[in-house]
């Protein structure tokens, strides 16, 4: 076949989380991904026989078709951080619809925190990072991702409380969600006083460390409609990627980032819908600042106006625009490349089936990061197909 | 504070990494586009010319951001908050960098303050850091 990749062409007509999320010392990094993989294809009710096309971010991609038994016509080891599936669900959507792959298993997993199975991770001092940033102490995302923000918020007018009340509107999704990691109530006031880890940010404006994976498959909507999943499909609308600078200190614009404006507006002019018909919004939020910059860059409120949209809450249960609605990275789980778990809960939201359920779903948008403000990723997707 | 990550020049940042030591900041510099550019590659990233120069610069430079580590981490002997700032030189380019010579608190750091280089030894490397400027 060759089609459009794009307007519905393509579904995700298999979606799982491993069994668990959270603290798992009993699961090597790659069982992480195959738990998801059987899981996500037993979801689509489609015999692993008619996988011809394996994708993964992280590890070598030929161990992750082998240990499944599969021997692949087509692979993808896209690795451009959290952002990777969103990147990957593009790939594999442009595969299918140009008939280089037919059925598509990607896979995500990652002992993020109790490092089971893992290599070793040393940073190489010839790199660009390892001699231009590492050495000045931003060795971990909290300490190198964080970097721009003082200035995003002094060019905005944003303070401290507008992050914590990020973390404040996110925690009510977690609160009734039993598979998410922090579910205490909490306010503004809590958030600020929690132990600081790199000024502005306390821990609470920090994801959570966690184990856990994911997996979707990705095939035809023509294939879709024979499968047992067929009412539960999910269909790819439109997408965007782009990279910007291997390092934070290099970002073109502090307050503003390229691929979040680009990849989004690619995304909405390849769906083909406007920003007033989506309804359900994942923003990969590694920290707290992070829906901010997105909420402005992607276009769903102007600039400077995304603290109130959030203080407001537009973003929370009940709300206009509902956002990381299994309460997201900062509460509900995070493993490394987060990804794959905003694409996740999109597509529990759009088939109904979100712990915390927002009524009448039909469209959401998925914005994701990766390597600090290295890579975006955005898709639009629906669970009609057009 | 000298131990932590030890910077390893490439060919390519070599430069760099002599001018320190020397006591220099040094940065490359377009011919055709006559604009300072950060990190080191031995062509322009606007115009692809290898026509572009390794220049000392003033070493002059504002607070663009920063965050305060509370903690380094065990790449670090010592757990005092480390202040990771990005600067801009007044040449154009933007840097990663640590601001010493003040309390690593918020309102020793305003934004905009004018900074000035300094140089660090770290392993058999010498880091570029900046300090507030005399008289700022
Ligand atoms: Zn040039």
């Amino acid at each position: 076949m060759t089609t459009s990749m794009h307007g519905g062409n393509i579904a995700i007509v298999g979606a799982s989380e491993t069994e668990r999320v959270g603290v798992l010392p009993d699961v090597s990094m790659i069982h992480l991904h195959t738990d998801a993989a059987r899981r996500a294809l037993a979801d689509a009710g489609i015999d692993i026989r008619e996988v011809d096309g394996v994708a993964t971010a992280g590890p070598n991609v030929i161990e992750l078709a082998d240990q499944l038994g599969i021997r692949p016509r087509w692979v993808d080891g896209t690795m451009i951080g959290g952002c990777s599936f969103m990147a990957l669900v593009r790939h594999a959507s442009a595969a299918i619809a140009a008939g280089a792959a037919n059925v598509v298993l990607i896979t995500h997993g990652e002992s993020g925190r109790s490092r089971v199975g893992v290599p070793g991770y040393a940073p190489a001092p010839t790199s660009i990072a390892g001699q231009f940033e590492h050495p000045y102490g931003a060795l971990a995302p909290y300490s190198s991702f964080t970097t721009p923000v003082l200035a995003f918020m002094k060019e905005r007018g944003f303070t401290r409380e507008d992050l914590a009340e990020v973390v404040v509107a996110q925690r009510q999704w977690a609160i009734p969600n039993e598979r998410a990691q922090r579910r205490a109530q909490i306010d503004v006031e809590g958030v600020l006083n929690a132990p600081p880890i790199a000024y502005p940010f306390t821990r609470d404006m920090c994801c959570v460390v966690t184990d856990g994976g994911g997996a979707l498959v990705v095939t035809s909507a023509e294939r879709a409609r024979d499968l047992p999943s067929a009412g539960r499909a999910v269909y790819v609308l439109g997408s965007g990627e782009g990279t910007g600078s291997v390092i934070v200190s290099q970002m073109d614009d502090l307050d503003s980032f390229g691929p979040f404006r680009n990849g989004s507006r690619e995304a909405f002019e390849t769906a083909g819908v406007a920003h007033a018909d989506i309804d359900h919004l994942m923003f990969y939020d590694a920290f707290a600042h992070l829906p901010l910059y997105m909420l402005e860059d992607t276009g769903f409120v102007g600039k400077g106006e995304s603290a109130a949209f959030i203080k407001e809450g537009h973003t929370r249960p009940g709300g206009k625009l509902p956002m990381n609605t299994q309460g997201g990275g900062l509460s509900y789980t995070h493993s490394g490349m987060y990804g794959m778990f905003a694409i996740q809960e999109a597509v529990r939201q759009l088939r109904g089936e979100a712990v915390v359920q927002v009524p009448d779903v039909r469209l959401s948008f998925v914005q994701g990061v990766g390597f600090m403000f290295g890579a975006g990723g955005s898709l639009i997707l629906s669970n009609q197909p057009a | 504070m000298t131990d932590g990550p030890v910077p390893r020049p490439t060919p390519e940042t070599l430069p760099f990494w002599e001018g320190t030591a020397a006591g220099e900041l040094r940065i490359q510099r377009c011919t055709p586009c006559d604009e300072f550019y950060f990190y080191p590659r031995p062509f322009c990233p606007k115009c692809l010319s290898s026509d572009v120069a390794w220049e000392k610069v003033s070493g002059n430079a504002t607070l663009a951001s920063y965050n305060i580590n509370y903690r380094p981490g065990p790449a670090f002997s010592s757990q005092d908050p480390l202040v990771i700032a990005l600067v801009e030189l007044d040449e154009g380019p933007r840097m990663m960098t640590n601001i010493v010579g003040v309390p690593a608190e918020p309102e020793a750091l305003p934004l905009g303050m004018r900074l000035t280089v300094g140089f660090q030894p770290r392993g058999d490397q010498f880091l570029p850091v900046f300090s507030p400027a005399e008289g700022a």
